[in-house]
């Protein structure tokens, strides 16, 4: 009889059991800890998905099969049906066996509500599942649910676990699984709820008793936090089985923690990402635009490839050639250089550009691109020299306009050494620097002479702002841009270099030795060069020439004579070392030439100024020469023959190997003539001034005795 | 940086300027495999170059299970052919402190030392010269032990102490926050802690006893040794000593990439109070 039924009951349970599944799942969409089984019952089937419904819907054909066996199976329900009828709301009874069976799958809500259904217990439906096979790896969480289905108010029984670990695999015992399900439902019920209807089947047995009294334990909530250790434990295996770590009991701790960080995290989402992202935003908009920029340009296309021409340096492919040697910042950023480069050369107009390198700071970087305008073209100039030569004379002025009241100071500062002209000596090419590619390029300004004298004498780290002030001493006549820029100006004289006979003097030049200012520094590439073997390129330093002016100890690369009219007077102007102080001559300070090789350069205690490399052993045959400075670590040179480029990164530090001492102030001056009216004197003490004052008065009393003395003459005289 | 991920950590840590050649890092990424065959060892670290005037020295690292146990360090000249240094002792490192200079390039290299040695010689003392010899090996060792011992980092969390003593690497170990990323708190030294015990009492209390178990970067002696920058926005944090001019850090927030590699000289920067 119930086998004819049975496919009938079990559409309707079915039925039933989609309702009460769906109300089930609309109870736990509402609480985070019922969302876990719900993504895990899809995955964890091991029959598909529609195990998992299986598994529910598994209640009405359990019944069935235990319908099928005739021991405890329609005792089972029919002792239960009273029951679980007064507590089912949803599901509709057509027939008392039926809803017996029915009861297994409809959950009264009333039951899920109060019971706690994640509960980590152990696999429960196996046994209701018609594999054989074992089923550990079922989500707990159907497990329960099942579990939950059959807690309807059924007979009491001893023992939760036991039976059903005994009982787990045999399809046989599906019966007495049923039998202990309905005890265990009700001994969960009894846990949770008021007496429940069912409850009154038998004594609660000792053991059930302790359980009930460990799972109420398990269930308390903390003061603290509102979690329970019960949830908080199916929770995280829960996630243990969904991700199936290796060695999980070493990370236990581990996924504890994470599980209790899971509950919180979500809510802060919105507000706190936002906030910390955004720098990336914007420096990913920034750099998109550098790479849209192309496209905007359709129109003037035509004169700029004109111009363009010589403008933009193959940065890609000097990259590549760098990153034979190891030096190099990757390919990414130096494309976005090479974009940002462009951006440079067509917002400003460039002859020619390359890229210099780059300086790293304390909190930002610099890259540095070294600039030629083109002719008549860069008229902008700063007035810094002004600013300089007034803060060198402030004082004599100063001191001019008291001249009445006050000694005058015959000091008189030296005289400021100009600035070079633009295009010559330290100033030939223009440098602009940006943070980062996609920022905006700054322009530096043009360096003086006193900046790059004073440049040698510190040592500082640059911040990556370039407004920020240099606090040294000496102190230095700039703040960090004009730090920056001098030390460009000593890296590119100290370290650019270019094989032999790539650059060559221009025809109407007169000879090497003709110290006329500004003739020495102009070279033109040579239309000839040849090239040299790489070979010789790493063995002999004298195949690199440097092919940028060499800066004096005055600052400058031309000699600037300071003495004009008064020769005598510019005596103390001057700023150079190992001077002979002739009064009508200041010997010339003369540097290497233009294009001298590098094996002239002098030797650091025994080291030598240079290193050179071929970029590798194992392929000579395409490898290229790589120079390293030692002077200026991070300056490097690599040639193949036939090209060749400069490039540096570093912090923009000259190598010493002794350590660096700040120069001494110099000795106090001797500013004013010595003469009494400066002169200190000690005031008088008292006793002297006693004396001295007795002394006055004895010198007018002897003057007044006197003075009465004729008078009394007189007088007598008179008489 | 770990040799499984020499790649994407050189791309990282590309930033500082100084990498390797590509034949450099075709040849680390296969020896480093072998060497950690050979010697058995659980992870292997790509310690980083020193620049020498003739030769550059590779250096790697090789670790056991225990992360905190003496590491064993081995150099190549040609990225393909890896010798075992010896351990650094103290009586190294105090030699160390005479010899200045770039380091050669060949390890059988010796400098030369003249001291001034007080000899007894019955009654008479006098001060005799004696030239002591170092082998550039030895002062190999002593540097990396330490630059070691002073700039190598990790990030918090990224090993943790188990009860029972050794140290592991911490699997769930997903990444410092962007806003933990910028403090230097957050960044530990490499090595035994030495200053640990001197916090007080209150300052412990707050240390989580399995992941606070080294010293932090805060009170590192010059304030302000490191210059901690993001790139890319604030999707890489790069943390640069300036001690040890050369050694870069680099973490990718929110992710388990995080490493250190020094290209250097391989001199300290004496000058460090001067410069900031």
């Amino acid at each position: 009889m119930e086998d004819s039924t049975s496919p009938k009951q079990e559409k309707e349970n079915q039925e039933e059991l989609g309702e009460a599944r769906r109300s089930w799942e609309g109870k736990t969409a509402a609480s985070p800890q019922y969302s876990e089984p719900e993504s895990s019952e899809p995955l964890e089937a091991k029959q598909g998905p529609e195990t998992v419904r299986q598994s529910r819907s598994s209640r009405p054909w359990s019944p069935q099969s235990r319908a099928r066996t005739p021991l405890g199976g329609p005792a089972g329900p029919e002792t239960s049906a009273p029951a679980p009828l007064s507590l089912r709301e949803p599901s509709s009874t057509p027939s008392p066996p039926a809803p017996a069976r029915q009861d297994l799958a409809a959950p009264p809500q009333s039951h899920r509500t109060t019971s706690v259904i994640p509960e980590a217990g152990t696999p429960y439906p196996d046994p209701l599942e018609q594999s054989s096979d074992k089923r550990e790896s079922i989500p707990l969480h159907t497990s329960q649910s099942e579990r939950n289905t059959f807690q309807q108010s059924q007979q009491p029984k001893p023992h939760l676990c036991g039976p059903r670990d005994v009982s787990y695999n045999n399809a046989k015992q599906k019966e007495l699984r049923f039998d202990v399900f309905q005890e265990a439902d009700s001994n969960s019920d009894c846990d949770l709820q008021l007496p429940a209807p069912g409850g009154s089947e038998g004594a609660p047995s000792m053991l059930e008793t302790t359980i009930q009294n460990a799972k109420a334990y398990l269930l308390k909530t903390s003061s603290k936090s509102g979690f329970n250790l019960y949830d908080h434990l199916s929770n995280m295996l829960t996630k243990i089985l969904n991700e199936r770590p290796e060695n999980a009991v070493d990370i236990f701790e581990n996924i504890s923690q994470d599980v209790k960080m899971a509950h919180f995290s979500k809510k802060f989402d919105a507000l706190h990402n936002e906030n910390e992202m955004l720098p990336t935003y914007e420096i990913a908009e920034k750099q998109k635009a550098l790479f849209l920029q192309g496209h905007l340009e359709g129109v003037d296309q035509e004169l700029e490839d004109e111009i363009a021409e010589n403008a933009l340096p193959n940065v890609m492919e000097s990259a590549f050639y760098f990153e034979q040697a190891g030096v190099g910042l990757g390919t990414d950023e130096t494309y976005r250089i090479f974009l940002a480069l462009k951006q440079l050369t067509d917002t400003h107009p460039i002859q020619r550009c390359r890229f210099w390198g780059k300086i790293l700071g304390l909190e930002m970087n610099y890259i540095v691109a070294e600039v030629e305008f083109r002719e008549g073209e860069d008229e902008e100039e700063v007035e810094e020299e002004d600013v300089a030569e007034e803060r060198d004379n402030g004082e004599s002025e100063a001191d001019e306009d008291e001249e009445d009241e006050l000694p005058k100071s015959f000091y008189k500062a030296p005289q400021a050494i100009p600035k070079e002209e633009s295009r010559t000596g330290a100033n030939k090419y223009v440098y602009f620097v940006c943070n980062e590619p996609g920022r905006p390029w700054v322009k530096l300004p043009p360096v003086i002479p006193a900046q790059i004298v004073i440049a040698r004498k510190i040592k500082k780290f640059f911040t990556g702002r370039l407004d920020a002030p240099i606090i040294s001493y000496p102190p230095f006549p700039g703040n960090e841009s004009n730090y920056l820029r001098a030390q460009i100006a000593r890296i590119s004289a100290g370290t650019h270099v270019s094989p032999l006979g790539f650059y060559q003097f221009g025809e109407e030049e007169g000879e090497e030795e003709e110290e006329v200012e500004g003739g020495q520094n102009s070279f033109e590439e040579n239309p000839d060069f040849e090239g040299i073997q790489v070979i010789d390129l790493v063995e002999s330093l004298s195949n690199w020439v440097h092919h940028v002016q060499h800066i004096l100890s005055q600052g400058r690369c031309n000699w600037f004579n300071s003495i004009q009219k008064n020769e005598e007077e510019e005596e103390e102007g001057e700023e150079e070392d190992e001077e002979k102080e002739e009064p009508d001559y200041i010997e010339q300070e003369v540097g290497p030439p233009l294009l001298t090789p590098i094996s002239e350069d002098l030797e650091i205690q025994n080291i030598p100024p240079w290193t050179t490399r071929l970029s590798s052993n194992l392929i000579p045959q395409y490898a290229i020469a790589v120079l390293q400075s030692n002077l200026w670590p991070g300056a490097y040179a690599f040639s193949n023959g036939k090209k060749f480029e400069n490039f540096y990164i570093g912090w923009g530090h000259k190598y010493s190997p002794d350590n660096y001492t700040p120069p001494v102030p110099p000795p106090v001056y001797q500013e004013y003539p010595s003469g009494p009216e400066i002169t200190e004197m000690d005031d008088p003490s008292v006793e002297e001034e006693q004396a001295f004052r007795a002394a006055q008065e004895a010198v007018l009393l002897a003057a007044e005795n006197e003075e009465s003395e004729e008078d009394e003459d007189e007088e007598d005289d008179y008489d | 940086m770990d040799a499984d991920s020499l790649l994407l950590s050189l791309e990282l840590a590309s930033g500082s300027g100084q990498g390797l050649s590509p034949d450099r890092r075709a040849s680390l990424l296969t020896s480093l495999m072998l060497v950690k065959r050979d010697y058995r060892y659980d992870r292997v670290l790509f310690w980083g170059r020193i620049l020498g005037l003739v030769a550059d020295y590779y250096i790697a690292q090789g670790l056991s299970e225990d992360q905190l146990a003496p590491r064993k360090t081995l150099y190549s000249l040609n990225c393909t052919e890896w010798s075992l240094l010896p351990p650094a002792t103290e009586e190294m490192v105090a030699q160390l402190s005479v010899v200045k200079g770039r380091f050669m390039g060949d390890p059988s290299y010796e400098y030369e030392h003249t001291e001034l040695q007080k000899v007894n010689e019955g009654e008479k003392v006098f001060e005799e010269e004696i030239v002591v010899q170092i082998k550039e090996e030895t002062r190999l060792v002593s540097v990396i032990d330490q630059i070691d011992k002073a700039v190598a980092i990790i990030p918090r969390g990224a090993l943790f102490k188990t009860p029972f003593g050794p140290t592991h690497v911490n699997r769930t170990f997903e990444g410092l926050s962007l806003s933990e990323a910028k403090k230097l708190s957050s960044y530990f030294h490499f090595r035994e802690p030495v200053e640990l015990k001197n916090k007080t009492l209150l300052e412990k209390a707050d240390l989580d006893p399995s992941l606070d178990f080294m010293d932090s970067l805060e009170h590192d002696i010059p304030k302000g040794s490191w210059s901690i920058q993001m790139e890319r926005g604030n999707a890489l944090v790069v943390l640069r000593s300036l001690l040890w001019p050369g050694l870069t850090f680099y973490h990718a927030p929110r992710t388990k990439h995080y490493g250190y590699i020094y290209v250097g000289t391989g001199e300290k920067n004496m000058d460090l109070p001067f410069m900031l």
